[in-house]
């Protein structure tokens, strides 16, 4: 975005500030990775790191962690994103959980979620020795996250300590770790949901289909709309899946993921649904909700 | 009319013009800070909950924590809303800085909501860091209170130009003016010494919403702006495009053979294809030849933005180099005055030495001396030695080498630095520059012909140095003895730097404390370094207690070979010798900071040897250390 005045609108000096945190990244670590999660906010972070570095090609590799239970429309998205884009694309499963086919049906979505992501993630950044993990988090998703610096540091086990954060001053980053320490790195900080759909609009950002309402198969579960995205989905007695116009407001593993009625086809009708909306974006995810303070529970265990 | 209540009533509104005015409106960053329980956290949930951005399902979880909790009118209890951390929930306190986001018709808003109390100060002062304006919250029925001084102080230290006094609870002390009056000229009074821009104070109740959007039916007698339509329209542009140009390298863009950029985010001021600029450190000029983008080519870059520029010829510049304009170059030296705000519980000593990383450059450097301290109450200085967490003090840095820097009050991004722990990796404090000091420039290395090379030829030997650490009476100077001994007898050139010795003469002015242990220390490396520059093996036996003074003996040593011997005998073994009946003095309380009973030994986890001396004979440990030093054998511990 190039600046018309003599001063930044908010979005320029959003995109210029994550574009410095992109930069330091790679300037001051080692083995940088980025989560590549396929969402909106990821497709953001993929936009900005290509901003960051150009005309250099991104000078990390991306990592998705793939459970085996995201909707195949992401996979496929990811591919092409891949292969038009030129980026290093990684892709880890834990193969343990593969083997014992965890599965948020039979193991309950805190255990699966635990094994098939937090478990996964910490076994994919062991195995690359990577000493900083950029996200795409951001401060206006949930309680904790509000609390969370920019560069946020995690021990050798790849955990936060809240209460011992270290200050973080101006954009002086204070990048230095002791050997095998990380660092995670949310450059969407201080990013709102309307900040990355504005952006999306304005910048043409392509992102998964699925945010877009259409017609799909969905059955409902106390009050929750569930994606029948293949056939592993195991349907309860007299459980019809029925075509409806749903979209997604929040991308993740598809049976964990409610869907919403919407007629919203295109990205400023996207825009306008969500602004008359009186839910916040992470009630569609189904596990934040067990308990209170489960966010920063599960960030201290090493989720991202 | 709030953004939601704007789209919901004209649903036919042009999307693209909604969204051009979403995209090209001004971001103002705020904190709210002041003293705990003076209801920050609440203001801010009585913000969004008045902006209607508490959406359904936050305020349902919202309903359902309050439960337990004492709330207002709404049945709310709003601070739940900020107060993120499961410990701060459960102690009801603030801990860390949580950032907010609302919007309005006229402006995008971040919000950091500060911790109030005095432990958490250093979270109040990253919140404060990239904000405009702040809130400043004053319980009515309490008025100003240390912690209100305190974060008033940080915030003109910080830089913080605008400041809205708040005086929240008002609805308690009745709507009276008078209160409000007393405290709005108390502040006023404070604050004259602090150089803020501009300065409201505003009678407010958070909890029932008064002067918050709309004028208080309550108080008649206030005829000042709400908060809300104040933040929405104060001015806190400062043309940052009209000062001089600023390009810290960030990172250098080699993507191809025909290709290099030097990435970075324009610091000040503003810059063209055409413009002439320097390399800080170097004094080369160059022009500029393109300003890089992924959107294509810029006819001209402003402060604030983040680019890559490419010159019109090969100069060579690196991550740290300062891209400036020819006539108004940065300072550029080793040597600086700043103000610090202490954030570790680890004190603050002069002659440690710490990380210092301003804008991209990340060098060592040492705080040489720490001129005074400023009590956060009245401001007034008093003389330190040393700085404890949370306080502020004036200091003199110096770098190791030289860095580019200007003072604070001139360029926020390239005056403002933190301090680094070098063990801990700990960020230690915030600083801001006041000016440099020139030594730097008047003081240059004068290069000699005869070096450290022949004095070492004409000795016919390699110069070393052999650091003893250890507890007093581990055998430290009795191995260091025989070893000079040894060494001695075989024609070669020695000298033993001895704790008790150099006490008495060079460092007779030092005492026991931390600082001055430091201090020790820090002279005895650099006299062990122009022994070994004169071509002598240095045998140094000091007590060395701090993991941090020890590195930097060695970083002083530089290419000279340094050897690390630790004495381990244990304490006890030690206090049961005790050679010269110090330990049984300290025992008695008649020796103050007595390593190993009142002061600390940080004991080595790297030592290149360890010397097991409660166990071994001492004449067999300076053998073999000999044999080790001169037969090129691996160190290890004996």
């Amino acid at each position: 975005m190039s600046a018309t005045q003599n001063s930044l609108s908010h979005l320029q000096a959003l995109e210029a500030e994550s574009i410095e945190i992109f930069r330091e990244v790679a300037s001051s670590f080692e083995r940088p990775v980025m989560m590549y999660s396929i969402g909106k906010d990821s497709s953001v972070l993929l936009h900005l790191a290509r901003k960051a570095f150009y005309p250099s090609k991104i000078p990390f590799p991306l990592l998705h962690v793939d459970t085996t239970w995201k909707f195949k429309e992401m996979i496929s998205f990811r591919d092409r994103m891949a292969e038009q884009y030129g980026f290093d694309l990684l892709v880890h499963t834990n193969q343990e959980g593969k083997e014992q086919n965890i599965n948020p049906f039979d193991h309950g979505s805190a255990r699966y979620t635990d094994i098939m992501k937090t478990v996964a993630l910490r076994q994919a950044l062991n195995a690359g020795q990577y000493d900083a993990a950029i996200g795409g988090a951001r401060r206006d998703e949930e309680k904790s996250r509000a609390k969370e610096r920019i560069f946020s540091h995690r021990n050798a086990q790849h955990a936060w300590d809240p209460k011992n954060q270290r200050p973080e001053l101006w954009r002086v980053f204070n990048t230095r770790l002791a050997p095998g320490e990380s660092m995670r790195v949310f450059p969407l900080s201080n990013w709102t949901e309307l900040d990355i759909w504005t952006y999306i609009y304005s910048e043409g950002i392509e992102i998964p289909p699925l945010y877009l309402s259409k017609k799909r198969p969905v059955v409902e579960r106390s009050g929750t709309l569930i994606m029948v995205d293949d056939e592993r989905l195991p349907l309860n007695e007299g459980e019809v899946p029925r075509e409806e116009m749903v979209r997604f407001r929040t991308l993740g593993c598809y049976p964990l993921t409610g869907a919403i009625r919407s007629e919203a086809a295109t990205l400023p009708e996207i825009i306008m649904e969500m602004n008359a909306s009186t839910t916040s974006e992470r009630e569609g995810r189904l596990i934040d909700s067990d308990q209170a303070g489960s966010m920063e529970k599960k960030k201290q265990e090493g989720y991202f | 009319m709030t953004i939601q209540e704007n789209i919901q009533k004209n649903n036919a509104l042009d999307v693209d013009s909604w969204l051009g005015q979403q995209t090209n409106k001004s971001l103002l960053r705020f904190l709210t800070c002041g003293s705990v329980d003076d209801g920050k956290s609440t203001l801010i949930g009585r913000l969004l909950y008045d902006s209607q951005l508490i959406l359904d399902d936050q305020l349902a979880a919202l309903q359902k924590e309050s439960h337990n909790r004492t709330t207002g009118d709404e049945g709310i209890d709003f601070s739940l809303l900020v107060d993120g951390l499961t410990a701060e929930r459960e102690q009801g306190i603030t801990i860390d800085v949580a950032y907010r986001f609302f919007t309005t018709n006229k402006r995008k808003f971040i919000v950091a909501d500060t911790p109030g109390h005095e432990q958490y100060t250093r979270n109040m002062a990253t919140g404060a860091s990239n904000a405009d304006v702040a809130i400043v919250l004053i319980d009515a029925r309490k008025g100003l209170l240390t912690q209100t001084r305190r974060h008033s102080f940080i915030l003109s230290l910080i830089g913080v130009k605008h400041v809205v006094v708040v005086v929240n609870k008002i609805d308690l002390v009745d709507y009276d003016k008078e209160t409000f009056d007393r405290i709005d000229a108390e502040y006023r009074e404070f604050a004259g010494q602090l150089g803020f821009k501009s300065l409201v104070t505003i009678p407010i109740s958070a909890l029932k919403g008064d002067n918050i959007v709309h004028k208080s039916e309550a108080m008649d007698w206030y005829r000042g702006p709400q908060l809300v339509p104040y933040l929405e329209e104060i001015d806190v542009t400062e043309d940052k495009t009209d000062k001089p140009f600023r390009f810290p390298v960030q990172w250098v863009n080699r993507a191809s053979l025909d290709f290099r950029g030097f990435s970075g985010t324009v610091a000040g001021g503003s810059i063209k294809p055409g413009d002439e600029v320097l390399v800080a450190a170097s004094r080369k000029p160059a022009k500029i030849s393109r300003i890089v983008t992924m959107d294509g080519d810029l006819d001209e870059a402003i402060a604030g933005q983040a680019v890559t520029l490419v010159l019109d010829r090969e100069i060579d510049i690196s991550r740290g180099d300062v891209l400036s304009a020819p006539g108004t170059v940065p300072e550029y030296s080793n040597q600086f005055q700043a103000k610090l705000v202490w954030m570790n519980e680890e004190r603050a000593m002069s002659g440690r030495s710490y990380l210092i990383k301003v804008g991209t450059q990340l060098v060592p450097a040492t705080i040489t001396n720490i001129k005074y301290k400023t009590n956060v109450n009245n401001l007034e200085q008093s003389a330190t030695k040393c700085l404890d967490l949370n306080e502020v003090g004036t200091v003199t840095i110096a770098t190791d080498k030289p860095i580019a820097f200007d003072p604070y009050a001139e360029n926020g991004a390239t005056g403002g630095f933190i301090l680094i722990d070098r063990l801990s990796n700990a960020t230690l404090a915030a600083g801001t520059v006041e000016f440099g000091l020139r030594r730097a420039q008047n003081l240059t290395y004068q290069d000699f012909d005869v070096n450290r090379k022949t004095r070492s030829e004409m000795k016919g030997q390699t110069p070393k140095i052999v650091w003893f650490t250890g507890l007093s009476g581990s055998g430290k100077s009795t191995v260091a003895n025989l070893l000079e001994k040894r060494i001695a007898a075989e024609g070669k050139h020695t000298y033993i730097l001895d704790g008790d010795n150099v006490r008495h003469g060079l460092n007779k002015d030092l005492g026991f404390t931390d600082e001055d242990r430091v201090e020790n220390i820090r002279r005895i490396a650099e006299v062990a370094k122009l022994m070994a520059d004169a071509g002598l093996i240095v045998l140094v036996s000091f007590i060395s207690p701090f993991k941090n003074e020890r590195k930097l003996a060695r970083e002083v040593a530089g290419d000279i070979e340094f050897i690390e011997a630790y004495v381990n005998t244990p304490l006890e073994v030690c206090a049961e010798r005790d050679p010269k009946g110090l330990y049984a003095r300290a025992k008695k309380g008649e020796i103050k900071n007595f390593t190993g009973i009142d002061s600390p030994f940080e004991a080595p986890e790297n030592a290149d040897i360890t010397l097991n001396a409660a166990e071994r004979d001492p004449a067999d440990l300076a053998n073999e250390l000999y044999d080790l030093m001169f037969e090129g054998h691996q160190y290890r511990a004996l």
